[in-house]
């Protein structure tokens, strides 16, 4: 009996060690402030504590379908030239609702055999149907329309960690966000000001070097009359920025070519650079592919116009004097610091869709600081008032009850270290929920004792059964309150996350303290007491 | 010290008064959530635009109510936070976009800035990257290579200097001076004014979050009931689990119910403290239900009433101990933990009260009453133990036969 008390009372004392390593590592010394330094180090605080901004959005998945079938529907009608295959329209009917479909009005029926070797060799990832009226419905197979929003949403999840790394925010999260809603969750501790972040994660950065044809037309309207009413083939009116020309603030429109000479895709770096006179641009080098390409693109058209489109709009019109190789500039009307954002936003590729922001909360660091200090500060009145009590109503069993608790908190926290769990605001209510919810389990157990002494046990097997019948009900307990925190652990969300983890953290240890623990003091002080001496619990 | 020693008070006998106080309550929660307050939700749930601010001196709602009528907020809610000079600024637009909710933002804080001097910038409302960037422009310190170093940190220290030393909001700049490098304090004087207010916190919720969170909360909600049903209904028998069920769920229509009378808002932490108030009171459920189930065992000729009455007695101690410390914790939360946790220690100090007071007064009742309909409609009486407790006694009973 003794011997064993021996190795369960080191068991405890190496468990306490091993947590308390948990919470403060191995401090550079032992003053209050070397150890709240280690405090700090270990235990992470979530940004309701320390401050800065949390985003949620949305990533528009549809845009990189409508590009992918804007890019199906331009093969198909290359293929059905090549093939000869005469048709009436081709067309999306819907682009907001299904940006995947694609129908073809008027196809003869004897040219549905060559429509269907066409679409099985040139669009693998597409379903031919056939409706009414000879008219042929092409829409993407749903396992790769699924396949491409996911990858939309990595390439997002990618590309603006790229972006917030290279503006030097420690410690984000950027992570995909609730249940196939194509949602990214971006973490930004100490950032106050999301303004400047959000804009630029927002921008996508879609950058395409293409031939200008016309423009600028002061409106779409102006543009159209110059063409008697029809675009000519191929070519799309695009608006400008203010800074492309023209008068500040007014519109302009430019008549720009459908296919782009070069893409972000083909280029190798960006950086700040300046025009011939001396005003801030966006300089930009292209990769050896992109380089033939640009240099097949610009000797072709000496003398022609190119225009930059990023994210739809003309940058700039500038004319091509002799055939380029692989560098040119971006210029507008930039400032410094846009010219360093947008070249990072370059370098950090484009997104493949648009993105839409649902969500923001920021918390400034003053506020964290009050809240952590209040909630520190209930934490300890709750468990000095509980403390007190035990004392008060248990006498000697009350200083076991209160060696678990405070035990039961040290592993709790020594838990959050070594875990790397983040603790919240709602994180320290469940620190001091279990204090309450942790001397249950003792209550349960002292009142048990007490009951069986009255009904003239022994001290020994009065604690003998105190233990035996209140585990049961203490597993039961635990139990049920586990399933609740993991619950929330499943539907919650940052900081009621962090309460979950606690809370259930803290019910773990509680079952080991208060169950465990408590027993082998009792046994302790039960072998060291003479046979039939009281015990000394209230 | 003994609170309770050996009570034996009958509370079955009481349960029409139970009844009727639980009637009472859930109705007049019911009530209000149908014609009075509704169930008021926060910003969590019905999305909007909420912007806390400190200012430097005690507010004056209507200057601030003036300011928001000048850039045409004129539905925005204006509220007195916490104790500090604290005012929270409520957007209070439903069914709005994105856009539309952080246009809100920045209309706010443009409204409050009413003195701004021309050509100047708030250094209570400037980001750390906004200072920086000046003291970069304004190089105070001649700094050398190292600029973009040496004035990251001070900007950073000015804005701690702020933030965690005065609170948020600076009156004076010499205020300043005392706190961070007096070379950069007088640098920031000339480009930088003080309004009297700082944005502590902001948050803006898109109607489409808000709608997912409400989907979720109730699920969550759902499902805890349902985990706790399988488990008791695994562990006990089935009645003993819908028992437990009814029962938490009367206690969630009671504190749901006293945020629409109290015409609190409903959180995120607050769905947080209902789910740990569903655990606690299945807590204090379960206990009352393990003593029943170890006293059918040991007390075969009293009847189900009085086996129930004695198991209520003997936990009583424990009960109302647990139930005080608990409380004594979360009291302590709601006075002192600050306007943040307001709502979620709201709520579990109403759940605690009624946690405790409905699983004597609803859960054993339950058990009670269904035991009653099943021998008035002429079945075996005996469906209260345990699975495995009542095949033990077949066995013993057909050893009494041999």
């Amino acid at each position: 009996m003794n011997k064993n008390l021996g190795w369960k009372l080191l068991l405890i004392v190496a468990t306490l060690l091993v947590f308390l390593y948990g919470i403060f590592g191995i401090p550079k010394g032992l003053s209050g402030s070397a150890l709240a330094d280690s405090l700090q180090n270990r235990i992470h605080l979530g940004l309701d504590l320390k401050g800065g901004t949390h985003l949620i959005l949305q990533v528009q998945v549809n845009d990189a379908v409508k590009v992918e079938a804007d890019n199906a529907l331009q093969r198909m009608k290359e293929a059905l030239r090549t093939q000869k295959i005469n048709y009436a329209d081709i067309t999306q009917p819907d682009p907001a609702a299904r940006p995947d479909q694609i129908v073809i009005k008027g196809v003869a029926p004897e040219s549905s055999g060559d429509l269907r070797t066409i679409v099985n060799d040139r669009l693998p990832e597409y379903d031919l149907a056939s409706g009414a009226e000879n008219t042929w419905t092409i829409s993407m197979k749903p396992q790769a329309l699924t396949q491409l929003k996911t990858r939309a949403v990595e390439q997002a999840i990618e590309t603006i960690r790229n972006r917030i790394d290279q503006l030097g925010v420690s410690e984000p999260t950027i992570q995909e966000h609730g249940l196939g809603q194509y949602q990214i969750l971006v973490q930004l501790p100490g950032v106050d000001d999301p303004a400047r972040v959000k804009q630029i994660m927002q921008s996508t950065a879609m950058l395409e070097i293409r031939q200008s044809i016309g423009g600028p037309y002061p409106s779409e309207q102006a543009a159209l009359q110059e063409h008697g009413g029809v675009l000519p083939p191929d070519t799309v009116l695009l608006p400008g920025t203010s800074r492309a020309g023209g008068e500040e603030g007014g519109q302009s429109w430019y008549l720009i070519s459908r296919s782009a000479a070069v893409t972000g895709r083909d280029l190798r770096s960006a950086g700040a650079s300046t025009d011939e006179n001396g005003q801030p641009a966006v300089g930009f080098n292209l990769t050896g592919e992109g380089g033939r390409k640009f240099f097949a693109f610009t000797s072709a058209h000496v003398k022609d116009s190119l225009a930059v489109v990023l994210d739809g709009k003309v940058q700039s019109v500038a004319t091509i004097d002799e055939p380029i190789h692989d560098s040119g500039i971006i210029r507008g009307r930039f400032t410094e610091q846009e010219v360093k954002d947008q070249s990072m936003i370059l370098r950090s590729g484009a997104l493949p869709a648009g993105i839409k922001y649902l969500e923001e909360r920021t918390v400034g660091p003053s506020l964290g600081a009050e809240s952590i200090r209040a909630g520190v500060e209930a934490a300890i009145i709750g468990m000095v008032a509980v403390l007190v009590f035990m004392l008060v109503y248990y006498h000697g069993a009350g200083i076991n009850a209160d060696v678990a608790l405070i035990l039961n908190l040290v592993i709790l926290l020594g838990f959050l270290g070594f875990s790397g769990a983040t603790l919240t605001l709602p994180g320290i209510a469940g620190v001091i929920l279990t204090v309450g919810m942790g001397v249950d389990s003792n209550v349960l157990i002292f009142e048990r004792i007490r009951e069986e002494l009255r009904n003239g046990k022994t001290p020994p097997s009065a604690v003998e059964q105190g233990f035996g019948h209140a585990w049961i009900t203490i597993v039961d307990t635990h139990v049920t309150t586990i399933v609740s925190a993991f619950i929330l652990f499943i539907f919650g969300t940052g900081p009621v996350k962090g309460f979950a983890v606690t809370l259930t953290f803290g019910l773990l240890a509680n079952l080991f303290t208060a169950v465990f623990v408590s027993r082998v003091i009792f046994d302790y002080i039960l072998s060291r007491k003479q046979r039939g001496e009281a015990l000394s619990i209230g | 010290m003994e609170f309770f020693r050996e009570p034996n008070i009958d509370f079955l006998s009481k349960k029409w008064y139970f009844l009727a106080f639980s009637l009472v309550f859930s109705f007049a929660g019911v009530l209000s959530m149908l014609f009075w307050h509704g169930i008021p939700l926060g910003v969590d749930f019905r999305g909007g635009t909420l912007v806390y601010v400190k200012f430097s001196h005690t507010p004056d709602d209507n200057a601030i109510r003036a300011a928001m009528d000048r850039v045409n907020l004129k539905n925005a809610k204006i509220q007195r936070y916490g104790t500090n000079n604290e005012v929270l600024i409520d957007l209070d637009v439903r069914e709005t976009s994105e856009q539309a909710l952080d246009q809100g933002k920045t209309l706010i804080i443009n409204a409050l800035e009413t003195n701004a001097p021309a050509g100047k910038q708030d250094l209570n409302n400037a980001s750390s990257l906004t200072i920086q960037n000046y003291l970069l422009d304004k190089d105070p310190l001649r700094a050398g290579t190292d600029a973009n170093q040496r004035y990251a940190a001070a900007a950073q220290a000015v804005v701690n200097y702020r933030d965690k030393v005065r609170g948020g909001v600076l009156t004076s700049f010499d205020d300043l001076k005392s706190g961070v490098d007096p070379g950069v304090a007088a640098s920031l004087s000339d480009g930088f004014f003080l309004s009297d207010f700082g944005v502590r916190n902001v948050e803006i919720v898109g109607p489409q979050v808000g709608s997912q969170l409400q989907t979720q909360a109730k699920l969550a909600v759902l499902y805890s009931l349902a985990g706790m049903l399988v488990y008791l209904a695994f562990r006990f028998e089935w009645i003993y689990g819908v028992a437990a069920v009814v029962t938490v769920f009367h206690d969630t229509l009671i504190t749901v119910g006293a945020f629409s009378l109290a015409n609190k808002e409903m959180s995120l932490t607050v769905i947080a403290a209902i789910l740990t108030l569903i655990g606690y009171s299945n807590n204090d459920t379960i206990v009352i239900f393990d003593r029943i189930r170890e006293n059918l065992k040991l007390m075969r000729r009293e009847s189900l009433a009085q086996i129930v009455n004695k198991s209520i007695n003997q936990t009583l101690s424990r009960t109302i101990l647990t139930a005080g410390l608990t409380f004594l914790t979360v009291l302590a939360l709601y006075l002192f933990g600050g306007e943040v946790l307001h709502g979620f220690s709201f709520a579990l100090v109403i759940g605690i009260l009624i946690g405790t007071y409905s699983s004597i007064a609803i859960a054993a009742p339950i058990l009670v009453a269904y035991q009653e309909w099943r021998t008035k409609r002429g079945k075996r009486p005996q469906v209260l133990v345990s699975g495995k407790d009542a095949v033990r006694r077949d066995k013993v009973k057909v050893k009494a036969k041999a």
